[in-house]
Parts: C-alpha cells; structure tokens; sequence
C-alpha cells in the first residue's frame, strides 16, 4: 500500500475499464445513472472523523485498499454447497442469490409472477423502466463520497415491485455473498423495494461472507411503501470477519403504510448502516428493531433517522448491543418531528451489554420536536451483566457460563421475540451464541 | 446438617454479622426473626454465597464440609437452596429450561443421569399442582411480568423442584396476601422431612402460624440474642423486640 494512493482516480480507472467491457449494462439509463454518479464522486469527499456523523468510525482502512469492482471479475461459479448451513432454512421460502453482487440465476429459486417482478436489477423489462428511474434518482441524505460509489458501481441488485393489492405469501430470502479467496473485490448492489397500495411483503436481506481476502460491500437500498401495504424487513449482517459493509436505507412511507425494520448484525471488521425513514403519510408506522454483536476488534456504527414529517405516525425503536472483546459499538438515532406532526408517538431506546473492560460503546439518541402535542421519549443505558441476576441463577447449581448465556439471551430477547418468522428466531438464537462463543441456551 | 461457628461478615464497609451461632439438624424448622437491619439477610446470602457480601470470621459446616469454600453452584449442588427475597426477572428463558438445567447440573455433580422430558414434565406439573400454579407456566419465562406474590410461589415451585437437604427462606412471606401466603406455607411443608431442614428468616410472625417452627432465634446486631421454641414468636408479636433488647443490653452490662 503506497503513501500517496488516489483512491478517487483508482475507481475512476476501473470505471474506465468497465466502459471497454460493454457487457456490464444491459440498459442505458442504468449506464448514465452510473456515469453521472462517478463524476459526482470525483468532487465529493470521503467522510473524515471531524464530520460529526462519522466521529467515531474511522474509514481510512477501506479507502486505502485497491479493491477490484466486482464487474471487471470473472467471478468462479458458485455451487449451492458453497452457501451450506449458512442460509436461512426456511421451509416456505423463494430464493433470489446474489454473488459480490451479481445476480446468480441458477440458485435463485425460478419463481416468476405475471402479477409483479421480484428478481435482478440487470434483467429487469422495459415495461418497468420507469419505476426503476423514479426509484433511483430518489435522493439520499447526508450524502457523502461513498454513496456516489455505490451508484457509480451499481450494475445490478434486487427489485422487487408489488402493484397494488398484492400479497405475497411466502418470505423471500434474498442471499448476498460476497469475497472472494484470490482477490480483494468492492461490490455495491442496489436494492430496491417499492410496494403498491395495499401490498404486503416480508424479505430476509441475509449478507454472508465467504471469502478468505478482504473485500468492501458498499450497498444502496430504497424503499417506498404505499398506502396501507406493510413490509416486514430483516437484514441479517454476517460477513467474513475481514469485510466492510456500508449500508444506506432510505425509507419513504406513505399513509397508513408499516415497516418493520430489524438490523441484526453479526459479522465484517467496519459495519456503518444509515437506516432513515420519511414518515409522510398520516396514520404511518415505522418500527426500528437493531441487535448488534461484536468481538476482537469489530466496530458497528448504526445511525438511524426518523423523520415525522406529518401528524399521527408512530414510530419505535430497539436498538440493543452485545460487545466483547476489543469490540465497539456506535448507536446514533435521531427522531425528528416537524411542526406539522401533530399527535406524534415516537419511542426510541437503545441498551448496551459490555462483556469485557475493553469493549465500548458511543451512544447518542437525539429528539428535535417542532410540534407541541406529541408523545416521544428516549433513553441509551450502558452496562454489565447484572451481578444479582447471575447469582439468583448460579444460586440454582448452574454453572457461571451457562448463566451468562441465559442472561445474554435474555438481553437480546426483546428484539428476538418480535420476529414473526419462528424458523428464523430460532436460526438467529443460535447465530447470537456461535458469534459470542458462548454455549448456546 | 448445618453449624454455624461464630459467623462474621460484612457488606461493603459495615460490619453486620458479628459471632453469630447456629445449629440445625435434620427434620428441624428454626425461624430467625428480628428488626430491620439485623443482618437476617445478610445471613441467608451469605450461606447461599452471594459475592456482595465478604466473610471475615467464623466456620460453617455443611453435611460435614466447608460450606464458606465452596462456590456459590456447589452449594446448590450440595443441597443448599435460597429463596430470594427479590427474585429475578429472566426474560426469554421459559421456566422449564431453567429448572431443567439445574436439575441436570445437580444431578451431574452427584454422578446421577439426566433427567428424561417425560420425568421432567411430570415432576413440574405434580409440583406446580400443589402451588396451585397453571401448566402453561411451565412455557413461561422465568419471573417476567409475574407479580410479587407469583414471584413468591415460584420461588417454592423451585424447591420443590430441586428438592434440597436445607432450605433458606428469605422474607419468603413479606408482600404476600393471607390466600398466597397459605399456598406458599403448603408447598413448605409438603418439602419438610426428617430428612431436610427449613430456616424461615421472617419479619412477622404471621408465617409461623403456618409453618411452625421447632426454633425460634431472635437476631440483634449481627448475633442471636434469644432462641426458643415456637411460643417466642407469639410473645415478639405480643411485646415487639424492645424489651428483649432492652434485656440483653442489661445483660451486656
């Protein structure tokens, strides 16, 4: 790694090769969407320490490193046996597999509906070309250098469009892996989920590392909920311990609309998520539930948004953390409620366990309320296992591990037990001790 | 089964116990009764093991063996049990998880086989019957959302489970009405043998109308003042504990 390494002119070279490879964009509008966001990047800046929403998230380790977009790869293939016990079994599900970010046709379970399209970015029809315009232009907020990458770099990704009144029945787990053993890859896939009125939606966004060098995932995801549809969202972070994952969600509800958000993360060395939603329609719901993991020398930085931007809307928010080791966590939620957003109902609250003196947590929950007849409230607690809890249980003949395992699972329960997908709950319980090296109860 | 040789400890800075004697054998049920700060507590968990709390003095021998050198989960496994005054909400671990894994770990510890579901669940449901508890507890987690007297009776329904050679009840009658605090008094004395012994560490003598003690011991500032049979209790509701620390301060001098 030399000194003087121009990371904007090192993506601006790949860029370059990318357009002799005419194979990469099948669409046009996709190919100048792209264009325009790498000259974007080349006058934006990489977020530094001394910008307020990254002061505790260092990032120079991943704007240091060539990383190879994942486009001028010729990627190996990839055997179902490769994903092996690390997805979700879930008896009752469709399948859509992405690998470093390209959409992998073989594994995805075929399932097409002439009612909706639910599938890859790249092989999208021209009879939904317009949405994806709409969806794509959408802007982001606090845009910083790393989101003109990932549109500069967006060549595919999952959609999936639901007209109006349509149910799905079936969860759709859509399978991201990423790395390679050869070389370090950078690969930004787009999601997109916009549901007609009425429409109802459960996805499992499950990201799993399978690579032996390291590799950067720089994702986008947008999501417009209309009228009354309901979409109930997992993402579910275990990437190689060696990975950068950076996740930007915008959320935009319409009236009446509900999202059930968790973020669940378990795996890579820096993991930043920036989840805002847009409350914009009456009578809206937005349901934020975040559990975070860390050992050795993980950092997870959630920052999370809710915007209130008209009256009767609810919006609540779990965040709880378990860190270990050297890990540490930054938990940054910010609820804002406009003078319109009367009758507002906001609920925020985020809880850390340490389970080690060098673990660390910086947590900062925010409320900015214009409107004077609300009901909000927010708390953050930092602690330890509770000494008079393990000792009622020691005090019953278990040992101290399997006591701390039952008091670590009673932590992460109030996330856990809100998910409806009991095959899922169960898969996770079981991800929680395996990350922790704890025994599992 | 239980000697206690001039016991002394301290929380924090405080000393609380100071010399205090106890002998309790099988098929004996001895009630420490007292006022408010006289280190009754600070006795049940110092027995129990409770690290909150430092020995700095005395003996105390257990079936024979050293009952301070053992960890707080050999003392269960050796047959101690403590019913906490406060007992803890475990949110997401169901109640037969955690009965089921101390029942195991006692059950390792003496060399014994696993308990099968089969037995289990046939255990839980005969005890939760004498508690008058619902089956459907068995699925629920540990103390979460239970009131204070459900707590209570959990903390029996545990006894009864694990079935321990001494018991230690500590204010297992405080903040309970007359129907629960019968029901708990029940599951006590279906637990009582002449092979096990029951220390009730009480405030009020309302419980011993119930359970009825063999020994009554009055604790004053970290020692036994007085110790009798079950008709001190009655005259300490009559009188109160200030004539007979008025006595022992006479004595003192």
């Amino acid at each position: 790694m030399e000194n003087n390494f121009d990371v904007k002119n090192w993506y601006k070279e790949k860029f370059k090769e990318l357009e002799n490879k005419t194979t990469v964009d099948s669409k046009t509008y996709l190919h100048d969407f792209r264009k325009s966001a790498l000259d974007n990047l080349l006058i934006a800046d990489f977020p530094t320490q001394k910008n307020e929403e990254w002061k505790y998230t260092n990032i120079s380790k991943i704007i240091k490193e060539k990383f190879i977009p994942a486009p001028l790869v010729d990627l190996p293939k990839l055997s179902i046996d490769t994903l092996g016990s690390r997805m979700f079994d879930i008896a009752e599900s469709n399948l859509v597999v992405f690998y470093n970010g390209k959409y992998n046709k073989e594994l995805s379970t075929a399932f097409e509906d002439k009612k909706y399209y639910c599938g890859s970015l790249n092989q999208i029809g021209s009879n939904n070309e317009n949405e994806i315009k709409n969806i794509i232009y959408q802007k982001n907020k606090n845009v910083t250098a790393f989101d003109y990458l990932s549109d500069g770099f967006a060549s595919d990704g999952f959609v999936l469009l639901l007209p109006d009144n349509v149910q799905l029945e079936k969860p759709i787990q859509v399978l991201f892996i990423n790395g390679l053993d050869s070389e370090k890859i950078y690969s930004s896939p787009k999601i997109f989920i916009k549901q007609g009125k009425s429409s109802q939606a459960e996805i499992i966004l499950n990201f799993i590392g399978n690579a032996r060098e390291e590799y950067f995932i720089n994702i986008n995801t947008k999501i417009i909920l209309s009228e009354n549809s309901t979409l109930n969202l997992y993402k579910i972070q275990d990437e190689a311990e060696q990975a950068f994952h950076i996740d930007k969600t915008q959320i935009i509800q319409q009236a009446n609309s509900t999202v059930n958000h968790y973020n669940l993360s378990f795996g890579s060395k820096i993991y930043r998520m920036d989840l805002n939603a847009e409350l914009t329609g009456e009578n809206s719901e937005c349901n934020y539930n975040g559990l975070y993991l860390g050992n050795e020398n993980q950092l997870i930085d959630n920052h999370t948004f809710v915007n209130h931007a008209v009256a009767n809307c609810r919006s609540n928010e779990i965040y709880k953390g378990i860190l270990d080791d050297k890990s540490r966590g930054v938990f940054n939620g910010k609820i804002l409620v406009e003078r319109d957003a009367q009758k507002t109902n906001a609920y925020q609250s985020n809880k850390t366990i340490l389970l080690s003196d060098k673990a660390r947590i910086d947590t900062k929950p925010q409320l900015e309320i214009f409107a004077d007849d609300v009901k909000c409230s927010h708390g953050a607690t930092v602690g330890r296992l509770d000494e008079n809890a393990l000792f009622y249980i020691i005090s019953r003949g278990i040992p101290s591990d399997i006591a701390k395992s039952m008091l670590i699972r009673a932590f992460a329960n109030d996330v856990i037990e809100k998910i409806n997908l009991n095959e899922l709950r169960e898969q996770l319980n079981h991800k929680i001790f395996q990350h922790l090296h704890r025994i599992e109860i | 089964m239980l000697s206690i040789k001039n016991l002394e400890a301290k929380v924090e800075d405080k000393i609380i116990l100071k010399g205090l004697n106890l002998e309790v054998n099988a098929g004996e049920v001895h009630a420490i009764m007292g006022p408010n700060g006289s280190g009754k507590s600070t006795l049940a968990n110092v027995l129990a093991g409770n690290k909150g709390y430092d020995v700095i003095g005395g003996e105390v021998l257990f079936n024979g063996k050293e009952l301070l050198e053992m960890a707080p989960e050999d003392r269960a496994r050796e047959g101690l049990f403590l019913a906490f005054q406060y007992p803890i909400e475990i949110n997401g671990i169901s109640n037969s998880t955690f009965l089921k894994t101390a029942i195991n770990e006692i059950r390792k510890y003496r060399g014994e086989e696993e308990i099968t579901p089969k037995e289990f669940l046939e255990l839980m449901r005969e005890k939760s019957k004498i508690l008058g508890m619902d089956d459907s507890l068995i699925s629920r987690s540990v103390n979460s959302g239970f009131s204070g007297g459900e707590k209570k009776r959990n903390e029996i329904l545990q006894l009864l489970m694990l079935n321990p050679k001494l018991a230690i009840l500590d204010e297992t009658d405080s903040g309970l009405d007359i129907d629960a605090l019968k029901i708990v008094s029940q599951g006590v004395n279906v637990f009582k043998s002449n092979e096990n012994a029951v220390v009730l560490v009480t405030h009020y003598q309302r419980l011993l109308n119930y359970i009825v003690p063999d020994f009554v011991h009055v604790l004053y500032k970290g020692k036994i003042i007085k110790s009798g049979t079950k008709e001190l209790a009655q005259e300490l509701e009559e009188r109160g504990y200030d004539w007979l620390i008025k006595e022992e301060a006479e004595s003192v001098n």
